[in-house]
């Protein structure tokens, strides 16, 4: 399981990238691997704002449908439109061009974890 | 015992005693006595020859439409028959046989979808179509519901014309209330069609969609261009609806003039009257709205080994995967109907079904110039307004009433609009189709003639 | 025994590929004057000749179907278990009696004198589904299962209307069939799940919490998807009436219990039943289904319009009646299906439809028994007609239900549903119905043995499956990847 430093993870298996006062949101390697090969992307629109925990979008493989939520509040900024065409990025590089959405704020809060304690949360859960 | 039981007593207790039991009733052991029954108040099990004698009788107290010559249209048409449709429902493999979801033994069906998919494609103008649903007023309560969609939500007004079958409306007016809709109802104008200008008026910019049906409950053809320009001009869909699909062989589906929406009924292609069921809607939009689309979807793609090979696909919209966020709840497509409308167009060929519709216009012109002949009590509603195979007739009399009295002179001369509310006069809608020869016409003509 | 090689069959728009004119179909003679469709239709109308809609001969569109047929698995053919389906033969005097012309070629609009043995018909069927499930109202208009649902629900909503109220929310337990939220939601509620209990059924303390005055029902499918009995239904149902809460019944299952127990003593206000499982209507590949629903005295007032009315003078139709919930499809109901159904009644009688599901639930018992070990059965409730399995221990050698299904297609068997109901992860429904004979019960019960033991000693054999069907596995990811739904010129070129 790739699990890269420098990143924050949810307890919902998305990662966060800060990038100056917005964060770039993600699925973790492992979330793509529960769900398969993703068929589609369901993004919010350009300029919608989120609360904590509200939904962003869907991701759908061939047999499930997933939600991934909002993990901060904020505005969103931008979304990777190239998961239109080519939604088996999120598989083949859910951390780099497999990047789902841009959101305006901060991902400052206890409830993060950093790569060591996404690897635990992630062994915690499987027991 | 029974033929349709597979175990017979002897092969029931060799299995109880396999599992350790005494007797069935143990296996029952987890209802609770407060809700079983010993038995059911019904009649005894009744053999072949009961059945078709007792039921043979009860369809002979109907009164078939092949009994007397027959005019009679508003939504479900008599169209030839062809033999080898039958032949191919008969087939097991495919009537027994389950929805496809384990492809690999399941080709003959999943291409069968395919082909309907694109025939209907095709004959709509549009580029997508599904597997089929339920039937036409179903149909265009699911394209009502996908406007609303796609747009968002953001428009709860639909526009629809009166002249759409009101049987539709009524349907579209059971769900319309709990999907948070508001209808809004044009009446046509005197000349039977719906004016442009009254969609502007109507719609402004509140409406998701704008409906119409062409040709009309009043057999009328509609100006499909005027009115999808009318319907984007206010910013809503245009949504086509057809009830007599026959009507593809000689004029365009709403797709050729920027209907985002063509859906209806496809009765017409080698589905039985069945006293109104089981029929066949269908359903066609541009692929972009794809994922907007109700309904089951055949998609093509390949095998491990790089054969072609079609599979159910986009299921994530349907509800066995989406559940409550389907864009539908309909499970079932009208499969086997599919696969007789499917045989029935690839019988009958493009060109074969140009010359089926040409014999239902020839047919439908002549009986118009007999009427009109006749004079005095007869008249058409409508005389200059364009038609295919139906048109609306007025005579002395209500509808119920002339249709009555034409029976008792042999003829089943069409639908009355009696009960069928509208801006309409009380009259008889005749449809003509193929399957009047002229003597028919003769004898319509002549009941009309002894009635005047 | 070898397959004789059939070959593969192009799409009809492939055929004929000059498209040089033939006939598949001979038209009645015209005999009346000829009219040229662009003087009399308004000629901007007017369809353009479709280059690619071929013409082929007759011959042509036999073969075509016959070669397609033949890539079919069927009822027919042999067992197909499929959890909730209820796969039972499909009857050929229902074929006979569906074909009559006094039902096969009648409109439903043709005056009432003229349709009296249709509507005759109609009652019947009505008559004997509520004496089946013991509930005083029916209507056949609903399509299909999920319609009937729907037409329930809105019912329910009805009645609330009625009483002054307005609710919120449809309860509906995990391991309900998706058909239950999509309608809840369809309907205008919100659908809040209720979780199962260890043993699989209704937790009577959840639903305790969860059942207030902003639910209006709770959707029940009985016995549930596990095939396991709601042992406490009574109590479900006292709970649920007694704070304003209606029983909505899912009859999925029904042709586990027919003869033996009636919905009706359970508190049901409104249930469906699917005609094409428990009363032996053909699948058709995916349809025509019906799903007639039966209610409670409370929900009786809201039935659907048109409803058939017996008077001294025969059968009618009434169409209004202002405390209905509307008109739920065109017309009446899939009237030909109907006909197959009562047929289908008729013919086993009282005794023949209480030992229908008697043998259906002895069957699936046997497989529960020849299976259990070999399979995993996480919920170890008693089984009524159908058994969930699913593939924990077959896992471990990293096969799943999936690799176990398309190795069955090697043995001749249609596979049971997977991954259905959600809570069982890996699940294998199995529901043999009442058909078969047992030797073809014991066949599968062999076959899913044989596989159980591949699983561990070779477990790339049942991995890499199917290996003899006319298609290998299907690649489903490309097909929502790449979407092709239509034929189109381009593609043969």
């Amino acid at each position: 399981m790739t699990i890269p430093d420098g990143l924050k993870y949810g307890r919902s298996h998305e990662w966060i990238r800060t990038e100056g006062d917005s964060v770039v949101v993600g699925i973790t390697h492992y979330a793509q691997d529960q769900l398969g090969e993703i068929v589609y992307v369901e993004l919010p629109d350009v300029g919608t704002a989120v609360a904590v925990g509200d939904e962003l979008g869907t991701l759908e493989s061939v047999k499930a449908v997933s939600e991934f939520l909002a993990p901060i509040a904020g505005e969103v900024l931008e979304v990777n439109t190239r998961l239109e065409d080519e939604p088996n990025l999120v598989n083949d590089d859910s951390y780099g061009d497999g990047w789902l959405v841009k959101l305006s704020g901060s991902a400052q809060g206890e409830e993060f974890l950093d790569a060591a304690g996404y690897r635990e949360f992630l062994e915690q859960e499987s027991a | 015992m029974h033929p349709w039981v597979g175990a017979g007593p002897e092969d029931r207790r060799h299995i109880l005693s396999e599992l350790g039991l005494k007797s069935i009733d143990e296996l029952f052991a987890s209802i609770p006595a407060g809700v079983c029954v010993d038995g059911l108040d019904l009649p005894p099990a009744r053999d072949e020859d009961w059945i078709r004698r007792t039921l043979g009788e009860m369809a002979s107290t109907n009164v078939a439409m092949d009994s007397m010559p027959c005019f009679l249209g508003a939504g479900v048409y008599r169209h030839v028959q062809p033999s080898i449709v039958d032949a191919v429902l008969s087939r097991a493999e495919f009537f027994t046989s389950y929805t496809p979801y384990q492809p690999e033994i399941s080709q003959g069906t999943l291409q069968v979808i395919f082909e309907f998919q694109t025939l209907i494609s095709r004959l709509t103008g549009l580029d997508t179509a599904n597997a089929s649903l339920y039937d036409g007023a179903t149909a265009f309560v699911e394209a009502v519901l996908f406007s609303h969609r796609v747009l968002r939500g953001k428009r709860d007004v639909v526009v629809v014309a009166e002249t759409i079958h009101p049987m539709y409306r009524r349907v579209l007016d059971t769900y319309a209330e709990a999907a948070g809709i508001e209808v809004a109802v044009i009446a046509p104008g005197n000349d039977g069609r719906l004016d442009p200008d009254k969609v502007h008026e109507t719609a402004g910019d509140r409406a998701c969609c704008v409906a119409v049906q062409s040709p009309n409950f009043l057999g009328i053809i509609e100006d499909l261009p005027q009115l999808a320009a009318a319907a984007h001009d206010c910013g809503a869909l245009a949504v086509e609806v057809v009830t007599e699909a026959v009507s593809f062989g000689l004029l365009a589906g709403g797709g050729s003039f920027g209907f985002d929406v063509v859906c209806g009924e496809a009765q017409s292609f080698g589905v039985a009257p069945g006293f109104g069921g089981p029929h066949l809607g269908f359903f066609a939009c541009a692929s972009k709205h794809l994922r907007q689309m109700p309904g089951r979807l055949a998609g093509e793609t390949v095998d491990e080994d790089g054969n072609r090979a079609f599979c159910l696909t986009m299921s994530t919209r349907e509800q066995h995967i989406r559940r409550a966020k389907a864009t539908s709840n309909i499970c079932t497509n009208q499969g086997l109907m599919a696969l007789a409308a499917t045989v029935w167009l690839e019988a009958m060929g493009g060109n074969g079904l140009r010359d089926l519709a040409t014999s239902c216009l020839a047919r439908t012109e002549e009986l118009k110039r007999r009427v009109t002949a006749i004079g005095n009590a007869w008249r058409l509603a409508y005389p200059a307004s364009p038609t295919f195979n139906e048109f609306l007739l007025i005579g002395h009399g209500s509808g119920t009433e002339l249709v009555e009295r034409l029976a008792s002179e042999g003829v089943l001369a069409g639908v009355p609009t009696t009960d069928w509310g509208g801006s309409w006069p009380d009259g008889l809608l005749m449809a003509v189709t193929e399957r009047n020869p002229a003597t028919d016409l003769d004898a319509l003509v002549s009941a009309l003639e002894k009635l005047s | 025994m070898k397959r004789r090689a059939i070959r593969s069959e192009p799409l009809f728009f492939e055929r004929n590929s000059r498209r040089v004119r033939r006939q598949g179909y001979l038209l009645p003679a015209l005999d009346v004057p000829e009219v040229k469709p662009s003087e009399v239709l308004p000629p901007e109308l007017v369809r353009e000749p479709d280059p690619h809609f071929p013409d082929v001969s007759e011959m042509e569109v036999v073969q075509h179907f016959h070669r397609l047929s033949q890539l079919n698995y069927a009822v027919d053919e042999g067992l197909y278990p499929l959890g909730s389906c209820t796969m039972k033969y499909n009857p050929r005097i229902n074929e006979e009696t569906a074909r009559f012309p006094g039902f096969a070629s009648l409109h439903p609009l043709q005056p009432q004198s003229q349709i009296q043995g249709a509507l005759g018909l109609i009652w019947e069927l009505e008559e004997s589904l509520k004496t089946i499930t013991g509930m005083p109202g029916a209507t056949l208009q609903p399509a299909a299962g999920a319609h009937g649902e729907l037409t329930g629900i809105l019912m329910t909503r009805k009645a609330l209307e009625a009483r002054g109220e307005k609710r919120e929310v449809v309860l509906v337990p995990d391991s309900a069939h998706g058909t239950n939220p999509a309608t809840a939601t369809f309907a205008g509620y919100r659908a809040q799940e209720i979780p199962s209990a260890d043993d699989g059924t209704v937790d009577l303390g959840a639903l305790d919490r969860m059942m207030d005055e902003t639910v209006a029902a709770l959707m029940l499918t009985v016995p549930n998807t596990l095939g396991v009995f709601e042992h406490q239904i009574l109590e479900i149902a006292d709970l649920v009436h007694s704070r304003g809460g209606f029983i909505y019944m899912d009859g999925a299952n029904l042709n586990s219990f027919v003869g033996r127990a009636l919905p009706g003593l359970m508190g049901a206000d409104a249930m469906h039943i699917n005609l094409h499982k428990t009363f032996s209507t053909p699948h058709g590949g995916g349809g025509p289904g019906a799903g007639p629903v039966t209610v409670s005295e409370a929900l009786l007032p809201h039935l659907p319009v048109p409803k058939v009315i017996r008077g001294e003078d025969g059968f009618e139709l009434q169409w209004e009646d202002p405390a209905s919930i509307g008109q739920m499809r065109g017309f009446y109901g899939n009237f030909l299906i109907l006909v197959r159904a009562l047929t289908y009644i008729w013919s086993l009688g009282a005794e023949g439809l209480r030992s229908m599901s008697d043998v259906a639930v002895l069957y699936a018992n046997l497989i529960r028994h020849r299976l259990n070990g070999a399979y995993h059965l996480k919920f170890d409730a008693p089984s009524l007609h159908e058994v969930v399995f699913d593939d924990s221990i077959q896992a471990r050698h990293e096969v799943h239900n999936v690799d176990i299904a398309k190795r069955l297609l090697d043995y001749g068997f249609h596979p049971p549903t997977m991954s259905f109901p959600l809570i069982v992860h890996g699940a294998l429904m199995i529901e043999p119905a009442e058909s078969v004979a047992p030797d073809e019960v014991e066949a599968f019960c062999d076959a899913m043995l044989a596989i159980a033991k591949e699983a561990e000693s070779d477990p790339e054999l049942v991995k890499s499956a199917p290996h003899d069907t006319p298609v290998g596995r299907v690649d489903e990811v490309r097909a929502a990847r790449n979407l092709v739904t239509c034929w189109t010129p381009e593609e043969t070129e």
